[in-house]
């Protein structure tokens, strides 16, 4: 049956898939990374936008390289448990941290009116 | 007043006899009658009764003693209650004290005490928990025998293992030829109080009224001496139900000035001299403070000294903006400590190590092996082998066995005799330094909570700063604790008010947020301030009728829902088993998610009475919303924002 469906059509279903699921770049498909990010539990301690709080970093953006975020995430050496090869691979973690560098660093507090009056009236 | 009352109550007891023996035999009289002219209409009624026939005048009258009382036993509960204060008393109603009830609402007015209708005994208890740590004084709680305290028993260890104290009093029914069949022998014991006696610092069940007053006096003396806990007092049935004696009164005792247990003076000077000899010393309070007074003498402290002071949260032990504030750097501060002084810690032993939790569980220290550790608590006087509160043993080189802040002016005093103009000048540069690092840090904190600032669900961050923004100009209180909202609101909010925040759950019971946040905001309702309770949604699915509650006794509070749609932290927990067994780590909601349907907050507070809106979801709706449910409040009535929010 593979024999009926033309090489052309197979590159460009590959290319519509791509465009559906998420840009593919050499750092990783983003649109994937953040299906994983949520479907993994990740943002159960760094949030669902990687800004972090009580029970885990502000991952988002991301200040390690791809290889050292992998390498944190396999063997994390603090709270947090790990992620071995055999429930996500590299290439599922690249995606990950892809994501994670799409989310934009904050506006600075100072632009943010209700973050600059901490004092009673 | 008692005596005065029993006095007044026998003689109008012998008179009420008299009128009731002549109605009795008038009834007698009646009973004779043939059933046709009983039955006879009303209007005609009274010309066919017969006279009173010879017999009747000499008969003898039935007992009418026994079917009334002018004066339970219960009424003199009610002064007991009374002569110690008490404002209010929570209950789920129970046949076991029914008698003590009544006499609440009839004979006591139903006022100081007012009853309080809860609908569960865990929230009368944790009611009781959340007022006591506002108001620095408990409320009474009534549970119903077996059942009512099985229900209250988490909440009760909520509240010993916070050190609150809550007076407890359960109905019961000793003698088993007095108790009706069926349910009442399920509902009583022949030792009620096993059922939490770990988890309660004294309980007594008395065998006279007289004995009850005692025991209710050394009970509340007892629940309000430091370490305080629960008290539990048995209120027999028998002891409620029947005649007071008109012939002995019992008598009331007196409630004594309580003074708590102070540092013993030498300790107390080495401790002073070691703090002014130390290059780096911090100050770590948990449950520090008990009062306002407490947290101002804290203050006095640390200013003399110009040390940093890391604050646990078990209580509101120091202004949060306060350029001494440190909590944010806790851990580098141990580690580069010379000298920690632990005030009223929790857990010492954790505040000086870290410990991780992984499959090969690890600890490791974080204070340096030379530095010098103080400890001033109350734990050890009196502490209990079973429930494993005191956490583990930490090695200090000085235990204070007292109470801190009744050992903190001694301590201010040795410091101040021990200061030179040399070390002045030391502290003032140290202080300085420090003043400069706090500044930096709540500019951190706010570059921190930009993060996310537009996300939905909204950020914990976020909702704080929303809230803030209303909070602000009003004379608020925080009646929830925050460890699950990231610390946001101690981390950017000025507070400087000791009735400001709550503080800590204790045992970590979950259930104990809805109902405390309400009993601290009864507190707060005679002095007009605006209670604000952030709720855990998963907390609050234990008992929402507390709600109700609020409603029905029109106590102003403000609840804004952390609705992550899951029992988070265990969902957290079991991420951690799933990827440690390297297996479905896509499935940890199994079991945590309160998802599939969705929870309706809003609906179920107005199905209870609570005006209430959401789910919102848009960060742009907060404000709007928080403004809405405050004009609510301020009219002094419960209100309830539903926000759909970040995990942390």
């Amino acid at each position: 049956m593979k024999n009926l469906i033309p090489k052309g059509f197979a590159v460009l279903t590959l290319l519509a898939a791509s465009l559906l699921h998420g840009q593919r770049n050499d750092s990783g498909n983003t649109g994937n990374g953040k299906r994983l990010f949520v479907q993994n539990g990740c943002y159960e301690c760094h949030g669902y936008v990687g800004q972090g709080g009580a029970a885990g970093a502000r991952i988002a953006p991301s200040s390690m390289v791809a290889e050292g975020f992998i390498r944190y995430v396999r063997r994390p050496f603090g709270q947090m448990p790990p992620y071995t090869e055999k429930v996500m691979s590299d290439s599922e973690l690249t995606d990950v941290w892809a994501y994670l560098n799409t989310l934009p660093a904050a506006k600075p507090a100072a632009e943010i009116p209700l973050l600059n009056d901490s004092h009673s009236k | 007043m008692g005596a005065n009352t029993v006095k007044k109550t026998s003689k109008s007891q012998v008179d009420r006899r008299g009128f009731l023996k002549t109605a009795a035999a008038g009834v007698v009289a009646t009973i004779g009658t043939t059933p046709s002219s009983a039955q006879a209409p009303q209007s005609t009624a009274a010309a066919s009764l017969p006279p009173m026939s010879k017999a009747a005048e000499t008969q003898a009258p039935p007992p009418v003693d026994a079917i009334t009382s002018d004066r339970p036993g219960s009424d003199f509960m009610v002064d007991i209650l009374k002569s110690l204060g008490v404002d209010y008393v929570c209950a789920n109603p129970g046949s076991t004290f029914r008698a003590l009830h009544e006499s609440l609402i009839n004979y006591g007015g139903n006022k100081n005490p007012e009853l309080i209708t809860c609908c569960h005994e865990e929230s009368s208890v944790a009611m009781a928990h959340g007022y006591a740590k506002v108001e620095g004084k408990p409320l009474a709680t009534l549970l119903h025998g077996t059942v009512g305290i099985q229900h209250a028993s988490m909440a009760i260890y909520n509240a010993y293992c916070d050190r609150v104290p809550v007076f407890l009093i359960a109905g019961n029914l000793l003698d088993a030829t007095m108790r009706r069949p069926g349910v009442e022998w399920l509902h009583t014991a022949q030792d009620l109080a096993t059922i939490v006696r770990d988890s309660i610092k004294w309980d007594d069940t008395p065998a006279s009224l007289e004995h009850f007053g005692e025991s209710a006096v050394r009970g509340y003396k007892i629940a309000m001496t430091p370490p305080m806990m629960p008290v539990l007092l048995i209120a027999d049935g028998s002891l409620q139900e029947n005649s007071v004696d008109p012939n002995h009164a019992p008598h009331i005792p007196r409630l004594p000035v309580i003074a708590p247990p102070q540092g013993e003076s030498g300790a107390i000077t080495e401790t002073a001299r070691l703090l002014v000899a130390a290059q780096n010393p911090v100050l770590i309070a948990d449950r520090a403070a008990r009062t306002a007074h407490g947290m101002a003498l804290l203050v006095e402290l640390a200013e003399l000294l110009q040390a940093p002071v890391i604050d646990q949260w078990g209580r509101l032990n120091f202004p949060t903006l306060h350029p001494l504030n440190h909590t944010d750097r806790a851990m580098p501060l141990v580690a580069n400590a010379d000298l920690i002084l632990g005030l009223e810690l929790t857990d010492f032993w954790g505040t000086i190590n870290s410990f991780r939790d992984q499959l090969q569980r690890s600890s490791s220290p974080i204070a340096k092996s030379d530095a010098k550790l103080i400890s001033i608590s109350a734990g050890d006087l009196y502490a209990k082998g079973n429930f494993q509160d005191l956490q583990r043993f930490p090695e200090v080189d000085l235990a204070i066995e007292a109470d801190a802040e009744a050992s903190l002016p001694s301590l201010i005093e040795a410091v101040k005799l021990l200061l030179t103009a040399d070390r002045k000048r030391t502290f003032a540069d140290r202080g300085a330094k420090l003043a400069d690092t706090r500044r930096s840090m709540l500019d951190a904190a706010r570059a921190q909570a930009a993060y996310g600032w537009d996300a939905s669900p909204i950020s914990t961050a976020r909702v704080t700063a929303e809230l803030w923004e209303q909070l602000k100009g009003e004379d608020w209180a925080l009646v929830s604790e925050t460890a699950f909202f990231s610390n946001w609101p101690l981390r950017l909010w000025d507070v400087n008010k000791y009735y400001q925040y709550i503080g800590g759950q204790g045992g970590y019971g979950v259930g104990y947020g809805a109902p405390a946040a309400i009993g601290a905001a009864l507190a707060h309702r005679k002095h007009g301030r605006i209670p604000v309770n952030i709720q855990n949604d998963g907390d609050l699915m234990y008992a929402p009728g507390v709600l109700w509650t609020a409603a029905h006794h029109r106590i102003p509070i403000l609840n804004v829902m952390h609705n992550n749609r899951a029992y988070h932290q265990e969902k957290m927990h079991i991420q951690r088993m799933a990827n440690r067994h390297q297996r479905g780590i896509t499935r940890a909601s199994i079991g945590t998610s309160l998802e599939d349907p969705n929870i309706d907050y809003a609906k179920i507070a107005a199905g209870m009475g609570v005006y209430a809106e959401g789910p919102i979801s848009n960060p742009a709706d907060l404000g709007p919303a928080i403004r809405r449910a405050l004009d609510v409040v301020r009219r002094g009535e419960p209100a309830l924002i539903d926000v759909l929010t970040q995990p942390r």
